[in-house]
């Protein structure tokens, strides 16, 4: 059966068929083309999140998958930040997780957060 | 009184490439009032990514957008003054603030930026029927309280509205163990933008139900339950199509709006109607001289990055006016959206000896496969472009360039569905 996407790359959501024969039709760009024949194989998506922060002038600090990770193991990754805490300051782009569950994928601060 | 040649209300991401743009287009003498401890505006709790696309040309979260630009302006040393709250703009551009460091204080400007940003609609002011319970939040402040405040409002949650904070919030709430059981969107398409739809939505399986809303909120003194119908072509709910739906929190993605009240009040500024921003040229200069609005306090945008350079327009005209003085102006057009457009921006058009370009930013006000962008004089077409999947949720752009804008006496902006 073909399958129908809704391509997530850009804010434009180009719809996109990967039918039967193995063609696919529909994308206006070749990244449109990349992110289905990604979906098709191994779905991936970038995870945002928060991480606890020790002595800063906030109380969580914002956090993402420095690259893409599994789809059916984003829950999995949401619990290992949930069990983290970090000390200010935090800097944007400061290693919060390394390779988080042996994705290969780092977890990385999105913020720069002063001590209290 | 203090003096400053410019004066931005608002520092975020309007009010911050605003800042950026004056200085780099001359201006010194530059105050930026913000009202909360941090610079950065919404952007530091939309902790998302998907922001730069267009500015950066790579995706970044809202954080990470805030601080690229709060670091070109720490760079330039232009002055900020957190925690002050503007009280009154008068019309001679006389500014009264109240500051945690100065108290109250007057700032006579030269110009003045509007740049505050726009507030959600609330329960209220859809007025849904029922018990007034507490965990009804709007979808924006339930982001504040999660991503910045870090605690989760509730844990069976239902969504009406499917504007992109609402879808956003769905991802996020489910991702933090929360329970969002469904979307009502009263209109027959989603307000949001299609990839949201499917990375916040269908990725886990929440429902969206289009063509309907919530019809009664059941609750006292915590929210229980509330009870959802379909409604009609008239968007009115259908009876027997009833359904109750048990959750603790009810979040609202309906709409935002400008907020103009300073602008109003104090310095009479004349509003547009269709955006409840102000009335602008297109140096973005409001009908009160001096005074210059950005952002989504003019209109709200979909995308940041069209909310960066509309400040940094802002910045720079604004910068001219301070440094150059006016130019001498040879007629004014006036601007008005036409079939199948919701708004169109700017309102008028004073032509000088420089004017050669416009960009005109207007949405659609139904989704069409295909249409064509006209701009026409009356009824003469000075323009036309194809387009293809126009959305009211995407805010388009067109630019006319010409040296024949004296010749214009009104233009309409109007999209022909093909």
């Amino acid at each position: 059966m073909d399958r129908e996407f809704t391509c997530i790359v850009c804010p434009k959501g180009c719809h996109i068929t990967a039918h039967d024969d193995g063609t696919i039709t529909g994308y206006t760009c070749l990244r449109g083309l990349n992110y289905v024949k990604q979906e098709l194989v191994d779905p991936r998506r970038t995870l945002t999140s928060t991480v606890r922060v020790n002595g800063g002038q906030l109380r969580v600090c914002p956090v993402k998958s420095q690259d893409t990770l599994p789809k059916d193991r984003v829950f999995d990754v949401v619990a290992e930040i949930d069990k983290t805490s970090i000390n200010a300051p935090v800097h944007i782009g400061d290693v919060v997780i390394e390779n988080v569950l042996g994705l290969g994928v780092n977890i990385i601060a999105c913020k720069n957060i002063d001590v209290k | 009184m203090i003096y400053r040649d410019l004066v931005i209300i608002g520092g975020g991401s309007a009010g911050l490439a605003a800042a950026v743009s004056a200085y780099d287009n001359g201006v010194r003498s530059i105050l930026l009032l913000e009202k909360s401890p941090e610079l950065g505006g919404i952007l530091n709790q939309c902790i998302h990514n998907g922001f730069g696309l267009h500015r950066f040309k790579e995706e970044l979260t809202g954080p990470e957008y805030a601080a690229r630009y709060i670091k070109e302006f720490k760079a330039r040393n232009i002055e900020a003054m957190n925690e002050t709250q503007v009280l009154k703009l008068h019309e001679d551009l006389k500014v009264d603030v109240m500051s945690s460091k100065l108290g109250l204080e007057t700032i006579q400007a030269k110009a003045v930026i509007l740049a505050m940003g726009c507030n959600e609609r609330t329960g209220g002011q859809i007025s849904i029927p029922g018990d007034r319970p507490k965990g009804v939040y709007t979808a924006g402040l339930a982001q504040k309280h999660l991503n910045i405040d870090g605690y989760l409002v509730g844990k069976r949650v239902y969504i009406l509205g499917s504007g992109d904070i609402g879808l956003i919030m769905a991802r996020r709430m489910t991702l933090e163990g929360a329970k969002v059981l469904g979307v009502s969107e009263l209109m027959p398409y989603s307000n949001g933008l299609n990839r949201n739809i499917v990375q916040c939505l269908k990725d886990f399986d929440i429902p969206l139900r289009l063509h309907n809303t919530v019809t009664k909120i059941i609750g006292k003194p915590n929210l229980t339950a509330i009870e959802i119908s379909d409604v009609d072509d008239n968007l009115r709910p259908i009876k027997g199509t009833e359904q109750i739906i048990e959750c603790d929190t009810l979040l609202l993605s309906v709409g935002l709006y400008p907020i103009n009240t300073v602008f109003t009040e104090g310095a009479h500024g004349k509003l547009y109607a269709k955006t409840k921003g102000a009335f602008v040229d297109q140096n973005l200069e409001t009908s009160v001289p001096g005074v210059f609005s950005a952002g989504n306090v003019l209109h709200v945008h979909d995308l940041v990055d069209f909310v960066s350079m509309e400040g940094e327009i802002a910045g720079k005209n604004a910068a001219n006016l301070i440094l150059n003085g006016r130019k001498v102006v040879k007629k004014v057009v006036e601007v008005t959206e036409s079939n199948n457009v919701g708004y169109v921006l700017p309102n008028i058009i004073k032509v000088s000896d420089s004017t050669d370009s416009v960009e005109f930013s207007f949405r659609v006000r139904k989704p069409m496969k295909r249409g064509e962008i006209i701009i026409r004089d009356g009824d003469k077409v000075v323009k036309s472009i194809k387009a293809m999947d126009l959305l009211p949720s995407e805010m388009k752009k067109v630019t006319l360039k010409t040296n024949d804008f004296e010749s214009y006496n009104h233009l309409f902006v109007e999209v022909k569905e093909l």
